[in-house]
């Protein structure tokens, strides 16, 4: 059983106790624990269950890899599933709760499943769920959805705020180990902007815990000097708690600084994501210890010797009485010292190197440990806990020689360089044959811009696992990073001497013992966290998944949360073994980022609440909310759809505020259409070219409508244009368009008539502008005042510039409703007063806010198209008969070209009609028209669709348009349009204009 | 005439850095060849400054220069000067290519002050905000999270950015929690 050392701990003070929680439980550690540590510590191993068996599990790594002791961590707003206990550092009060069990942790129904496991075998779900189809949706996925998945989804908002940083360096050093301290000394002593990160709360990584020396200190104590001078230096930052994250193009990185996950409800943000451009990127990143494949190696108490150690010295913690070590490499050895030294039974080394190992074997040897060269554990014993080993020759097939008890052990399969961020943009690895790894290719880099490399792999990162040759080469990286960036290195000081024993040659074991039976293999997993074995990517192989990439989909191997991190080196070594090939030869999986998962607050930032997303504001904003007006997004502005008033529906405001429009006085908020100032020498022909019709003949202080069409002849927006002088054109666009047609004028003069004298200018926002329209439009400006607006000065589609009620205005005699109309333009700062000032000019006409329904209905009425209705993309002017607005003698305008191919010009295209309900009802929007017989996919045929569709309060009935197959030509036929119910609406093809046919409301 | 009022009544905020909204400010879009000395003379004429070199703003009592793209500058002034202010560069320009119009209203503006303004601004915006690479005089065009902005320092300590009115709420609410106490990052800035 695990527990609590009397001695021991470098990172825990015994001085604070900390109280947490586990599945309710009330239970205490230290401050400097982690929440593995504490639990371990509590006696609690058995931490949480298996994804697919639910088999028990406990921890088996003490940090960032670690794949089983997941937990549901935190309450309400700050809960969160799927939390690394070993990466979880413990807090006053920490909540946690076991994941994947059900009814509980200790009595697990679903654990029938690994009695079952030889039924789900790897690509089972493929095989057993496919067929029959339907019983996919209705029964499949349903059982499988409760009885796999890991942590649950939080039910509430996030309690915590985040943020992102922008941070620029020219060396960014990943890794606070030894490799990283030295390499970012070297590159801040050069003088270059250093940032270091590291992952965990501690600098120094693994070098204190290994017991190894460094200038004749303690590498401790190293660490804390080398810490001190980089502290000193004000060029060099560093940050604790920030894992790198990713390695993309061009020297970006990103960094998961994780602020207060240790002190919750702390001011401040809880993670912060440093957007980070560099340099160059040196990963000193360390390395990762491999499980050894050997029957029973997932039961809780199997874990990597290098764990066991980390709980022994760092948190003054055992994870049994009696450990059983086992190994292939000389490094595991030290962990059977410092057990032995902390007075714990280490009843054997089971050493699978017939020659055992070196100076430190020896060292265990002088300590009273026994030693077993060749030897393997066949099987791990115990159900919820390790009770024992069957113990056998490595080279066998796993006879029994003898059986240990012991209550843990601590396994080593070597050493994995942690080449994450190295490979996340391209680099390239190599397998080294004698440490049986996979470690950076120098010389196949992720490259710049340049097409040099800007990542530099550093220490055990790069391969170099011995500290002595670690140091050298973190030095020689951070020295690199610098002079590759045109610096001069400082000049190089003495290099710091290892004091570490030297260890013997690895044997590689991927599996234990080397001829394990089927039956072993069933038992021996490669990825925890998924449940595969041995055996299932075997069968993977046998059923022709070879390459690795599908053999890992199918087996789903390194899938899970920890991406495989301790299980890809084995799976895909198990995989070249079956397939009877080399590693390097089946290669890896790709390595993507982020490197251990991270928040999606930290990837949302500051982009939640009230600054999710920009909202625009018009000026008169503030009176529209007032007015409790019920908006509608248009782009990225909310226009008001209706006023409701009272306890009117929607329905009831538009038609209230149609009626007062066309009886008396309506106003309009348009200050969300664009205004895009055009002006320059060559301004008139750019308009030509801009518009399907004829711009350049429009005179000073007159208006004309016109059509923008994309180069591909499709009709992209429309607007009023004002000619403002010779050389000067104000061009209105829609609302939502008013950015993508100034960037479209933009590209046009800048690819391809650049040397054409043209300005525009994106005056969208400075201007408030306020349609007055209705029979008492008139009345109302001239009781404002300052303009004359008699019907003989100012004409249809004239407008003038005066001051009007004492603000400068830009006046427009427009009309988007067939009323008599005006649109005052006014700076965007008196804005409200305008609009306040012609609320009560009007109030004895009853003025009344409009909204944009009321608009769309009443230009529907008045058969005048819009963006995004009777348009999509698809549709060029022609089909909506808008060929007078198409310029028959210019010889180009953007889009003319397109508009000659023969599927534009087709008389077989859709064109716009009215549609009038035989029965005065409203069609539904987007409804086809159908017609006899059915096409080759054995679908109705049609012959049209509704475009807009609207009940006009004006005439009393639903009005519509659409395209209609020869639509002009069939006025008066009546077509079919079957609702979603089956219903069938007829509605008869009329002219588009439905109001007032001859404009004589507007020309008064 | 009515008084002029921003887009969000001057509103304020005290995190680790102040943020404020100034009042309306007179701004002027001048596009044309900066390197032609009518167009230099007539800005010289105007503010008493001097255009500035790519990247730069030029700083007076009540004027202030700033480049914007290579044939686009923003000249700034106090809000009522603005539109005689395009009267007389029309008409010193009218020999010229040039296009003077006003943007005044079509902008907020926001003022930072405080020790903290330049790790505020890279919480926001990609830009190098360290000592080194950025300093009063120089102006970036940049975005801050998802909308556009532009931004200087007139001193150290201080950063004013201006963006569209339209999103002037938006920017405020992202200057307010990137301001916020607890957040000081201490990059060194």
């Amino acid at each position: 059983m695990s527990t609590r050392l009397a001695r021991g701990g470098r990172l825990i003070d015994r001085a604070r106790p900390v109280e947490y929680r586990f599945n309710g439980r009330r239970l205490t550690g230290f401050a400097g624990d982690t929440l593995a540590s504490a639990l371990l510590g509590s006696g609690q191993m058995l931490m949480g269950r298996s994804f697919k068996y639910h088999r028990p599990r406990g921890p088996v790594a003490s940090g960032a890899e670690e794949p089983n002791a997941l937990v549901n961590l935190g309450e309400g707003g700050r809960f969160e599933p799927n939390q690394r206990a070993t990466t979880t550092e413990l807090f006053e009060g920490l909540t946690a709760t076991s994941q994947n069990h059900w009814p509980s942790l200790d009595y697990d129904v679903g654990a029938v499943n690994t009695a079952l496991s030889r039924f789900l075998p790897a690509g089972f779900y493929y095989k057993t769920f496919m067929s029959p189809r339907p019983f996919w949706k209705h029964l499949y996925e349903p059982f499988i959805r409760k009885s796999a998945g890991l942590g649950k989804a939080p039910t509430q908002p996030d309690a915590d705020r985040y943020e992102h940083f922008h941070h620029f360096c020219d060396v960014l050093v990943v890794g606070g180990g030894v490799a990283g301290l030295l390499a970012a000394r070297e590159a801040g002593r050069a003088g270059a902007r250093v940032l270091l990160m590291e992952q965990t709360a501690h600098w120094g990584g693994r070098a204190p815990v290994d017991g190894d020396r460094i200038d004749g200190q303690a590498a401790e104590d190293w660490v804390r000097h080398i810490v001190t001078e980089l502290e000193a230096m004000e060029n060099v930052q560093l940050r604790l708690r920030c894992m790198g994250a990713g390695v993309y193009d061009h020297g970006y990185a990103l960094g998961y600084e994780r602020l207060t996950d240790h002190l919750p409800g702390a001011d401040g943000p809880r993670h912060r994501l440093w957007r980070i451009r560099a340099g160059r990127i040196v990963t000193a990143t360390g390395a990762i210890e491999r499980p050894l494949s050997f029957a029973g190696n997932d039961i809780p108490g199997v874990m990597l010797a290098s764990a066991a150690r980390d709980y022994a010295v760092n948190w003054g913690v055992s994870v049994g009485d009696r450990v059983l070590v086992v190994t292939n490499n000389d490094d595991a050895y030290r962990t059977a010292l410092v057990l032995k030294e902390a007075g714990l039974d280490v009843p054997a080394v089971v050493d699978a190197r017939p020659e055992g190992g070196g100076e430190l074997a020896r060292r265990a040897e002088a300590a009273g440990i026994r030693v077993l060269k060749g030897k393997a554990v066949a099987k791990a014993k115990g159900g919820k806990h390790v009770t024992g080993a069957v113990i056998s020759s490595q080279a066998g097939e796993g006879a029994m020689l003898e059986e240990i008890a012991c209550d843990a052990i601590a396994m080593s399969g070597g050493w994995s360089p942690v080449v994450h961020l190295w490979s996340h943009c391209g680099g390239k690895l190599s397998w080294d044959e004698a440490g049986a790894m996979f470690r950076p290719d120098p010389d196949l880099p992720p490259t710049g811009a340049d097409g040099a490399g800007f990542v530099i792999a550093a220490g055990a990162a790069n391969g170099h696992l011995m500290l002595g040759e670690t140091l050298r080469d973190a030095a020689e990286a951070g020295a690199r990073a610098v002079s590759e960036l045109g610096a001069t290195p400082a000049s190089p000081g003495a290099l710091p001497a290892a004091e570490a024993p030297e260890e013997a040659p690895l044997f590689p074991v991927w599996m234990m013992p080397q001829g394990a039976g089927h039956e072993l293999r069933s038992k021996a997993w490669l990825d925890y966290q998924n449940d595969v074995k041995v055996s299932d990517v075997r069968l993977a192989a046998q059923e022709g998944y070879e390459s690795v990439e599908h053999a890992k989909r199918y087996t789903t191997l390194g899938m899970a949360t920890d991406q495989g991190k301790l299980s890809n080196i084995n799976g895909l070594a198990t995989l070249a073994q079956r397939l009877g090939t080399e590693i390097p030869k089946v290669g890896t999986t790709t390595f993507r980022p982020p490197y251990t998962p991270i928040s999606f607050g930290a990837i949302a930032g500051e982009a939640r609440g009230e600054t999710f997303q920009p909202i625009r504001r018009t000026p008169i904003q503030d009176w529209h909310e007032a007015r409790g007006a019920h908006f509608e997004p248009v782009g990225q502005w909310r226009r008001p759809y209706c006023y409701p008033q009272g306890g009117e529906t929607h329905g009831q405001a538009v038609a209230r505020e149609i009626d007062a429009t066309r009886g008396s006085l309506g106003l309009l908020d348009a200050s969300t259409l664009g205004k895009i100032l055009v002006s320059g020498p060559d301004a008139p022909r750019f308009m030509d070219m801009l518009y399907t019709n004829m711009m350049s003949t429009l005179k000073p202080g007159k208006c004309r409508y016109g059509l923008m069409c994309s180069e591909n002849g499709f009709l992209m927006d429309d607007g009023v244009v004002a000619r403002i002088d010779e050389q000067t054109f104000l061009c209105h666009t829609t609302s939502g368009g008013a950015d993508s047609v100034h960037a479209h004028m933009e590209e046009w003069l800048q690819t391809e008539w650049w040397d054409w004298k043209v300005h525009t200018a994106n005056v969208t926002e400075q201007y408030a502008q306020i349609a007055v329209v209705g029979p008492n439009s008139r009345k109302v400006l001239e009781k404002l005042g300052g303009i004359d607006v008699s019907a003989e000065s100012f004409r249809f589609m004239d407008w003038k510039e005066g001051v009007l009620g004492g603000v400068r205005t830009r006046l427009f005699r427009i009309s988007f409703s067939g009323e008599l109309s005006y649109e005052l333009a006014v700076p965007a700062s008196e804005g409200r007063a305008v609009w306040d000032a012609l609320l009560g000019a009007g109030e004895e006409f009853g003025a009344t806010p409009y909204g944009t329904e009321a608009l769309h209905v009443m230009r529907a009425e008045k058969g005048f198209i819009m963006i995004g209705d009777e348009t999509d993309g698809t549709v060029i002017p022609q089909d909506l008969g808008l060929d007078w607005a198409i310029s028959k003698k210019k010889t180009d305008y953007i889009g003319k070209r397109a508009q000659m191919r023969s599927h534009m010009a087709d008389p077989e295209r859709w064109k716009l009609v009215g549609l009038e309900t035989v029965d005065g009802s409203v069609l539904p929007d987007g409804a086809y028209a159908v017609a006899e017989g059915r096409n080759a996919n054995g679908q109705r045929k049609v012959q049209g669709r509704v475009t807009s569709t609207y009940h006009s309060p004006t005439l009393g009935r639903g009005i519509a348009m659409g395209l209609v197959l020869h639509g002009p030509d069939r006025m008066g036929e009546v077509l079919d349009f079957p609702k979603v119910d089956g219903e069938v609406v007829q509605a008869k093809i009329v002219d588009q204009i439905f109001f007032d046919k001859d404009g004589e409301k507007q020309n008064v | 005439m009515s008084e002029p009022v921003s887009a969000l009544g001057g509103l304020r905020y005290e995190g680790f850095v102040r943020v404020e909204e100034l009042p309306p400010r007179g701004m002027v879009t001048l596009r044309g060849d900066l390197g032609s000395e009518g167009l230099r003379r007539a800005v010289r004429d105007l503010t008493g400054l001097d255009v500035p070199d790519a990247g730069g703003v030029s700083q007076g009592a009540e004027h202030a220069v700033a480049w914007m793209s290579p044939d686009e500058l923003l000249l700034l002034m106090p809000h009522a000067a603005a539109p005689e202010a395009v009267t007389q560069l029309q008409a010193a320009l009218a020999g010229e290519h040039a296009m003077a119009v006003e943007v005044s209203d079509a902008r907020a503006m926001f003022r930072l002050t405080g020790s903290g303004v330049r790790e505020v601004v890279a919480k926001l915006a990609p830009v190098d905000m360290s000592r080194a690479a950025f300093r009063p005089g120089m102006i970036r065009r940049t975005r801050v999270a998802q909308v556009a902005a532009a931004l200087w320092m007139p001193e150290e300590d201080c950063v004013e950015l201006v963006c569209f009115r339209s999103v002037a709420a938006y920017v405020f609410g992202l200057l307010k929690v990137s301001a916020a106490k607890g957040g000081e990052v201490g990059a060194g800035y």
